[in-house]
């Protein structure tokens, strides 16, 4: 193997700034909306304005005649769109299945029932609101309290729950609740669509170019070479992008339809209607322990909330399998259908909701045992995976809750309620745990060393904001032992070497192997041209004896300063470049060896003014163990916004559906409250880089998602120690706490 | 949203002229001025406010802060909320209007948004910005479903069985208790409203928010000098830290002599249907001792008609916390 052999040189671990940056400050990053084409036209929807019922009658005769308009498209008129076939790999899913306009049943506030287009945006606009539209509307359930409509489901089930419960005196039957959460990303939904008679361009902003193009060649129905998707910046996605919306298909379907390029950028209040969110979630925890503090039973059993037609299952069970060390644990799910819009991943699906009831749960059982809670979670640290009944690949969660605790000064804390002061502010402590799945999806990736002396990788993934053209910079310029201002990095386009999607915190993981093995085949290649290369200075010599360094080509028995430089190959050869392809698999298929796990643990201060009812988070410690953080000052990055996320999940976030017409009522960024920089508190982020290389050789594993996970319960556990209010319905809210 | 003539106006009287053949100056006005646009385009935007025809005040010369003899200041109606909060003399002498100012939306905001403007913000209620229900405010009759429905954010004071809706402004709260005075050009020339009778209350005419008539220009606001020795505070309390409407806000100005209070000025903000002062804590503060205990009755008094609705009731305690911390603050 090349590359950098002194390691305190390697790009790898060291803080990089982003590549991208100047660009994006600059204003040069184009992304999705700034695309735009000679005879372009701009579509808007109608969205519907009941939330269940049918269209009786669409009356589009005004709007048509308005100034610029191109025509109003509906069910009648749009033409085919078909039905994404099932899977289950995530490379050609979509939570939303239906296309638009299938059927004139509208299931959701906001559902589309026609689009306008027209010559400007503008007009558009005014013809979407001129369309007439009459409904047979029947009363919608966006109901809070949620039931079963949909068989429970065992998610895992070891020893006996229910048994161990009932014999057990030390016990806690609660429920927690979740609200629905809209995603809120900066940069809109968007699509343009470009159709040239038989290939379509998607210009999308989308979290996986190729699982888009692999579900938007389904809905158009036509061959997958016909359809490229382009995605080279997003304005973060948090889920929200991972998979295609109704705009997607409605700009294609135009393009095609109008002969013309189309853009359709949501609006804000659209994009709580029709570009997913994460459900509400109500969770029943029954957890019950002997006297010393150890785990007899847990049960957890949670429903959400999903849209009419799809099977949205917010999976908040995941960490409770294996999180703790438990003989009896039993997990079940259950959908609950309202006439909401399809809800999708958010930042953490699942293990964010979970642990918000999991870790409350704990804080309340440690308060009954009178035990410190994290001494509680050291007794039920689990040797193994006891969900799976496998080693954990690399457990450090303990090391997360001492490390965090030092840094934090949890030593200091008095467990009585509102005995700890500052500047005549009650403070209350709390912390809680943290775990995200570590995986990789299959990925291919190419390496080319070019005959001016760069190097580039090309992969069809796409960087969602997090810093993954940095990243691969990294990787890439590691593995070429090139500076990182020769490393090119391509990215956010479907016709390139298949790329992970940007959900479950898995590129990084996922591409490092493919980018290595690219790299070495690129290597070898090149070896091979400057032994074959008649004239060039190593022609003849035998492969074997040969050697990369940092750029240069040389022999194993010279120093590398010795040899020449790669690009010389190429003059001599006449290469303009030379390729290597590198794929990875995915760690999905087959049973498991090990449990893959990141683990993390959050400190969590907040203020309580009581005089006014003010409550603040002042201070966070987060520990995260996420293997080798390849670019520390992105991966800190990255934990700081998801602890100021998770803050407004706490104490501010939730989509409120107003019940007689089932619209989300604060569909706006006035009234739907999102942390804010005056709230970001003093942060603290520690990452400790224990080494497991199960995922890759450098034992990184993804640090997107993680850093959410958890701080929920830590604030609330802070909470109920500042207030003595136990709150189990988020967000925490003024009035849950003026008693 | 509608399309509309926008239109420049030469002087103030062209202004005043150019409105007054509007049928109201009230919602739904088929003529409307703009300064800075930001609640009036935000409302065009969501067809909630439907004018056919924008005059546009901004270049008339009314974006002076003037101190007058008395040592008060007589604020153009076309000052910016940020240079008014900014304004030397203001942060020295009226801290609680800069400090109302400041509690206020965002510093971009801030920026474009004038001091006429602001008087006349609308309400957040979320019934009255989304033309998919019916709104006793946006049109008349036909229902208001926020007394049923969401009403976390609205009023619990000055309420009517037609409307609940919140008076959203920091400013206005701090101009009334200064006990602010609107200066006002119409087609029949100059007069001058005490804040207190500018703003109206519901009624059975939710949509009737002001004594404002077609042509009406706000050219000046007028505040006096506070007594010497007074002490103000702004306080505003929200979910968040920032950028949030007040759930509950206090603007207090009061003169301790003798460790008694002598003098009091309470207004509330987030709790009314229009900027809210209390007379009636005034009067029960006034001549008592300054301590907690007087702070907390004269908030008991500020409160005492309050009328919750099914989710805010909560907002009746926070603002007498609000009142009586204000109030704390300013004395110590
Ligand atoms: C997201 C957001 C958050 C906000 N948060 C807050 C907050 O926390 N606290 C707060 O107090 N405010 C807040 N605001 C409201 C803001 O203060 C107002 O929008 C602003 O003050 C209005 O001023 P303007 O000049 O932009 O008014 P415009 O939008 O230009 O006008 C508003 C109305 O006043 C009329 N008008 C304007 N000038 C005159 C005049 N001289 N004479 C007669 N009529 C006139 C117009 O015809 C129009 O009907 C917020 C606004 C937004 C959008
Ligand atoms: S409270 Fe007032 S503004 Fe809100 S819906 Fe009722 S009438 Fe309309």
């Amino acid at each position: 193997m090349p590359a950098t052999k002194d390691k305190s040189n390697s790009p790898i671990g060291r803080e990089t700034k982003r590549i991208d940056g100047p660009l994006k400050v600059t204003g040069n990053a184009i992304y999705t909306s700034d695309h735009n084409f000679p005879g372009m036209l701009y579509a808007v929807p109608v969205g519907s304005t009941i939330a269940n019922g049918s269209i009786a009658k669409l009356d589009t005769k005004d709007a048509e005649k308005m100034p610029g308009v191109k025509g109003v498209f509906h069910r009648a008129n749009i033409g085919k769109l078909f039905r994404v076939a099932p899977n289950s790999d995530y490379n050609a899913f979509s939570d939303e299945d239906r296309p638009p306009f299938e059927d004139d049943v509208v299931r959701y506030y906001g559902q589309y029932v026609a689009v306008a287009v027209a010559d400007t945006f503008e007009q558009a606009t005014a013809a979407a609101e001129a369309v007439k539209v009459t409904y047979n509307e029947k009363k919608p359930n966006v109901d809070t309290y949620l039931t079963a409509d949909s068989k429970v489901k065992v998610d895992s089930e070891r020893g006996d729950a229910q048994k161990a419960f009932d014999a057990a005196s030390i016990k806690l039957d609660e429920t927690y609740v979740t609200p629905a959460e809209t995603h809120n990303v900066i940069e809109l939904h968007s699509s343009v669509a470009v159709y040239d008679g038989t290939t379509f361009t998607l210009y999308e902003t989308t979290q996986g170019v190729m699982n888009h193009r692999n579900v938007l060649c389904q809905v158009l129905g036509v061959e997958p070479e016909h359809v490229k998707v382009i995605s080279k910046f997003l304005g973060s996605g948090f889920g929200s992008k991972i998979t295609p919306w109704p705009q997607s298909a409605l700009a294609a379907a135009l393009a095609r339809k109008l002969g013309k390029p189309i853009k359709i950028v949501l609006s804000r209040k659209m994009a709580f209607h029709a570009a997913g969110h994460r459900p509400r979630t109500q969770q029943r925890v029954r957890i019950s322990a002997d006297a010393g503090g150890k785990l007899t039973s847990i049960q957890h059993d949670y429903l959400n909330h999903t849209s009419i037609l799809d099977d949205y299952k917010e999976n908040c069970g995941e960490c409770t399998k294996y999180f703790y060390s438990c003989p009896n644990v039993r997990i079940t799910t259950a959908l609950s259908r309202r006439n909401i819009g399809t809800p999708t991943s958010m930042r953490g699906p699942g293990a964010v909701p979970g642990l918000f009831a999991t870790e409350s749960a704990l804080d309340e059982l440690a308060i009954k045992l009178k035990m410190d809670p994290i001494q509680l979670r050291l007794i039920n640290e689990p040797e193994k995976d006891e969900d799976l009944n496998i080693p954990f690949a690399s457990r450090n969660l303990v090391d997360c809750y001492k490390t965090g605790a030092e840094k934090f000064g949890w030593a200091k804390r008095d467990p009585k309620i509102g005995s700890m002061k500052r500047d005549g502010l009650t403070l209350g402590w709390g912390m809680a745990g943290a775990g995200w799945i570590a995986e990789r999806f299959s990925a291919e990736a190419t390496v080319e060393l070019r005959n001016d002396g760069t190097a580039k990788v090309s992969t069809g993934t796409q960087d969602i904001g997090t810093g993954t053209y940095t990243v691969l910079a990294q990787v890439l310029a590691d593995k070429v032992g090139l500076s990182l201002e020769k490393c090119e990095v391509v990215l956010g386009d479907s016709s390139l070497p298949p790329g992970p999607l940007s959900g479950g915190s898995m590129v990084t993981a996922s591409l490092i192997p493919a980018v290595a093995k690219a790299a070495q085949k690129a290597i070898g290649t090149l070896l091979s041209a400057a032994v074959k290369t008649p004239g060039a200075k190593y022609f003849g010599v035998d492969q074997k004896e040969m050697d990369y360094t940092e750029g240069m080509v040389h022999k194993k028995d010279e120093s590398a300063s010795a040899g020449i430089p790669f690009q010389q190959v190429l003059d001599s050869g006449n290469f303009k470049f030379i390729l290597g392809k590198g794929s990875s698999e995915s760690t999905f298929a087959g049973k498991p060896e090990s449990s893959k796990h990141s683990y993390g643990a959050h400190f969590v201060e907040v203020t309580w003014q009581e005089e006014i009812a003010r409550l603040r988070v002042s201070r966070v410690v987060t520990v995260i163990d996420a293997g080798k953080i390849i670019n520390p000052k992105a991966g800190r990055n990255q934990i700081e916004g998801a602890v100021v996320m998770g803050i407004g999940m706490a104490l501010f976030e939730h989509t409120n559906y107003e019940p007689t017409k089932g619209a989300p009522l604060n569909s706006n960024l006035a009234d739907y409250i999102l942390a804010v920089n005056a709230d970001v508190p003093d942060l603290e982020v520690h990452f400790l880089e224990f080494e497991n290389k199960d995922l890759n050789e450098y034992g990184a594993r993804g640090i997107g998602e993680i850093g959410l996970a958890g701080l929920a319960a830590a604030i609330a556990n802070a909470v109920h120690h500042a207030t003595g209010i136990r709150i189990r319905e988020l967000p925490i809210k003024i009035e849950d706490l003026l008693v | 949203m509608k399309l509309f003539a926008f239109e420049k106006c030469s002087d103030i009287s062209d202004a005043v002229k150019k409105t007054s053949a509007s049928d109201t100056a009230q919602q739904g006005a088929n003529i409307r001025f703009v300064a800075g646009g930001t609640t009036l385009l935000d409302l065009m935007k969501l067809s909630v406010e439907t004018p056919d025809t924008l005059v546009d005040i901004n270049r008339l010369p009314l974006d002076k802060i003037e101190t007058t003899r008395d040592g008060g200041i007589k604020i153009g109606a076309l000052v910016r909320n940020s240079d008014l909060a900014n304004h030397p003399y203001v942060k020295s002498h009226f801290p609680v209007l800069s400090e109302a100012l400041l509690s206020g939306a965002s510093a971009q905001l801030r920026n474009m948004a004038t001091t006429g403007g602001n008087l006349l913000q609308k309400t957040r209620c979320v019934y009255f910005r989304d033309t998919a229900y019916p709104c006793n405010k946006r049109e008349p009759g036909s229902g208001c479903p926020a007394i049923e429905g969401d009403n976390r954010t609205l009023a619990i004071l000055g309420t009517s069985d037609s409307c609940i809706a919140t008076n959203p402004s920091d400013m206005s709260v701090a101009l009334m208790a200064l006990e602010a005075t609107i200066v006002i050009k119409g087609p029949g020339g100059d007069r001058e409203v005490a804040i207190n009778d500018f703003f109206l209350l519901p009624g059975s005419t939710p949509h009737i928010e002001n004594v404002l008539k077609p042509g009406d220009l706000i050219t000046h606001v007028v505040v006096k000098p506070m007594p010497a020795g007074s002490r103000s505070v702004y306080l505003k309390l929200r979910d968040r830290a920032s950028y949030e409407f007040a759930l509950a806000s206090a603007a207090v100005i009061v003169q301790v002599e003798n460790g008694k209070v002598s003098r009091a000025r309470i207004a509330m903000g987030g709790v009314g249907t229009k900027p809210w002062r209390s007379l009636e804590a005034e009067k029960a503060l006034s001549g008592s001792a300054a301590n907690e205990a007087n702070f907390r009755k004269a908030a008991e008094e500020a409160l005492r008609n309050a009328k919750p609705q099914s989710h805010n009731k909560f907002k009746i305690e926070l603002a007498k916390r609000c009142v009586s911390h204000a109030l704390k603050m300013a004395t110590t």
